[in-house]
């Protein structure tokens, strides 16, 4: 990528109305999970037993749940963890991803070995296989993050080192090789940029991923603890009240949605710009 | 398609030992000593060394890995100490409600999906295509297990024209079967036909701009012909893998769905058994849903090359 470049492709993005409305939603989530002590009306964890189940109100704008906690504060404090586990996962997956396509697209003997390896993690349903690993370790924010970044870690190391096998072969690299740069040297300094298109595109679906499992094993409670605000727990706690009170997992559950919406959409526009080739017309 | 079909079934040897394994090491990846865990703080040291004993955790890894292998090879799963019967009996118990409510998803995804996108594609850019394109993106994006709770509360609790959850055996109540499985069968397959729907307007799009469908334009055949006879076929080829595709990810939804509705299939089977830390049974679900995931691949890839003939001289 040459100095002179950089700016068109910045300002390409800038003009993408898929970036705009996915990055303009996202900057919602992310203020209202650094913000959440701030913009939420109520304790998320206080039980009022003598408030539960109240509907949408000027007090509580989304109701409460069954043990009268605010909706609309366990939805704010709820974008808390869901980002964590998102970002977290995407940047687990991104560098291992990166490190195992390097050594597979790089290193012939190793590339059997590892790809079989990525096969076999990749032949599990995806949230079973997370299922599983919570089942052995136990709930907990952590133990989420690390599932799902073994689950999902296969998918980034496949492209990757399908990216690299398309490169090492192209004359440019041939020529550093002929002037005696080091195969590391050569993977960092000549490949590794070329990476960086594809990973951010896969990389915010990933982060979508993340973001829906960790509401799901919330929801099967295998995820977060149940005392921890998190979406896919309140979701879980509304099933019970379904009958009498719907908004308990509406409203999470459309924050789910929209969530999931926009980074879908950030996706698509950073591959529309990035990574034309990959453009599903 | 000999030498293909052996390359391919042979292919699947690596990838269900690297399954077993993984399966295998699930039970070391517990914190701490597993039999404890599993059996519980009031267990006796001398319970919990019988227990180690006779699940082989007293010896090395490498001879665990081994033991392990042959069992799984010899379709012995273990035995859950829960339920009081081998866990191979417990999965065929239970897989039935899985199945049906798999097919019929994908029955519900297939239906919605592929003319959903053909129609799309052969009015690129009118408001139906917006239109269908936009509810696709929602789709992808809309949780299933929310959907299904929001579908619970409007048709059932509101509208009462279905049951909110429950199971009926098709082969004992088929009229009950058909009405518990509307809600969960649509809320499952609904994510996957908007899949479906965009992949077959990719590929049909793909497809009519090829030159033999120019051809048929300019001999005078109808639009319609040329859309939906001569570019149907071949937009298919590619739309048969998703459905491939699909039908593995359903597995993993259908354990969602399951807990949602109260469907008694393999989903409830190992929430319940994690809840009573019945490992064997985990152990059990993991590797038989992998092990059918595996195999529709196999059958997909199967179907794709008789399909496409293409395929197999690559």
């Amino acid at each position: 990528m040459t100095e002179a470049a950089r700016p068109t492709w910045l300002r390409r993005l800038a003009r993408n109305p898929s970036v705009i409305v996915g990055a303009a939603v996202l900057l919602v989530f992310v203020l209202a999970a650094f913000l959440a002590d701030a913009v939420s009306t109520h304790n998320p964890t206080r039980l009022v037993p003598g408030n539960r189940l109240t509907p949408p109100s000027a007090q509580n704008y989304l109701g409460t749940d069954e043990f009268g906690r605010d909706v609309y504060s366990l939805v704010i404090h709820g974008s808390r963890v869901s980002l964590l586990v998102g970002v977290t996962t995407m940047l687990l997956t991104s560098l291992g991803g990166v490190a195992v396509g390097l050594v597979a697209g790089y290193n012939r003997r190793l590339d059997t070995i590892v790809m079989r390896l990525m096969d076999g993690l990749m032949a599990f349903p995806a949230i079973l296989l997370a299922i599983a690993l919570m089942a052995a370790r136990g709930p907990g924010v952590w133990n989420v993050i690390m599932a799902l970044s073994i689950v999902y870690m296969p998918r980034t190391a496949i492209l990757i080192r399908s990216t690299v096998l398309s490169i090492r072969e192209l004359d440019y690299i041939q020529a550093a090789r002929a002037l005696g740069r080091r195969d590391l040297a050569i993977a960092v300094r000549h490949i590794l940029p070329n990476c960086v298109g594809p990973l951010l595109v896969q990389g915010s679906f990933i982060f979508a991923y993340a973001i829906l499992a960790e509401a799901i094993l919330g929801f099967l409670g295998v995820g977060v603890p149940p005392y921890v605000p998190s979406w896919g727990n309140v979701i879980a706690s509304g099933k019970n009240v379904i009958r009498e009170a719907f908004w308990v997992s509406l409203f999470p559950g459309a924050a789910l949605t929209l969530a999931g919406l926009s980074l879908n959409l950030l996706g698509d526009g950073l591959r529309d710009v990035l990574d034309p080739r990959l453009r599903v017309q | 398609m000999a030498p293909y079909l052996l390359r391919r079934v042979l292919a699947v040897i690596p990838v269900m030992a690297v399954v077993v394994t993984i399966v295998f090491l699930l039970i070391h990846l517990i914190p701490g000593d597993p039999v404890s865990v599993m059996l519980g703080p009031d267990a006796t040291p001398a319970q919990i060394q019988g227990t180690r004993q006779a699940l082989g955790l007293d010896r090395p890894l490498y001879e665990q890995l081994l033991a392990f292998y042959a069992r799984v090879l010899r379709g012995d799963l273990g035995h859950s100490y829960f339920l009081d019967r081998p866990v191979t009996r417990a999965l065929a118990e239970r897989a039935e409600p899985t199945i049906v409510l798999m097919l019929s998803a994908l029955l519900v995804a297939v239906v919605i999906g592929v003319p959903s996108g053909i129609v799309a594609a052969a009015h690129r850019g009118s408001p139906w295509d917006r239109g269908l394109m936009l509810v696709s993106l929602l789709g992808v994006c809309v949780p299933g297990f929310w959907l299904s709770l929001n579908f619970i509360y409007f048709f059932a609790v509101r509208l009462r024209w279905l049951p909110a959850a429950g199971y009926a055996s098709v082969l004992t109540d088929p009229v009950g079967a058909l009405t518990y499985m509307v809600l969960p069968a649509v809320s499952l397959g609904f994510n996957q036909s908007a899949l479906i729907a965009r992949i077959s307007r990719s590929c049909m799009l793909e497809v009519l701009q090829q030159d033999y469908i120019r051809t048929a334009r300019a001999k005078g055949l109808s639009p319609r012909v040329v859309t939906y006879v001569h570019g149907f076929r071949n937009a298919l080829v590619p739309v048969v893998a998703v459905i491939g595709i699909t039908t593995a990810i359903l597995i993993g939804g259908a354990v969602v769905t399951e807990i949602v509705f109260n469907i008694p299939g393999l989903g409830r089977l190992i929430i319940s058994a994690i809840l009573r830390r019945d490992y064997p049974v985990v152990q059990g679900v993991v590797l038989v849903t992998a092990a059918a995931y595996v195999f529709i691949n196999l059958v997909v890839d199967v179907l794709y090359a008789f399909i496409d003939p293409r395929i197999r001289y690559d």
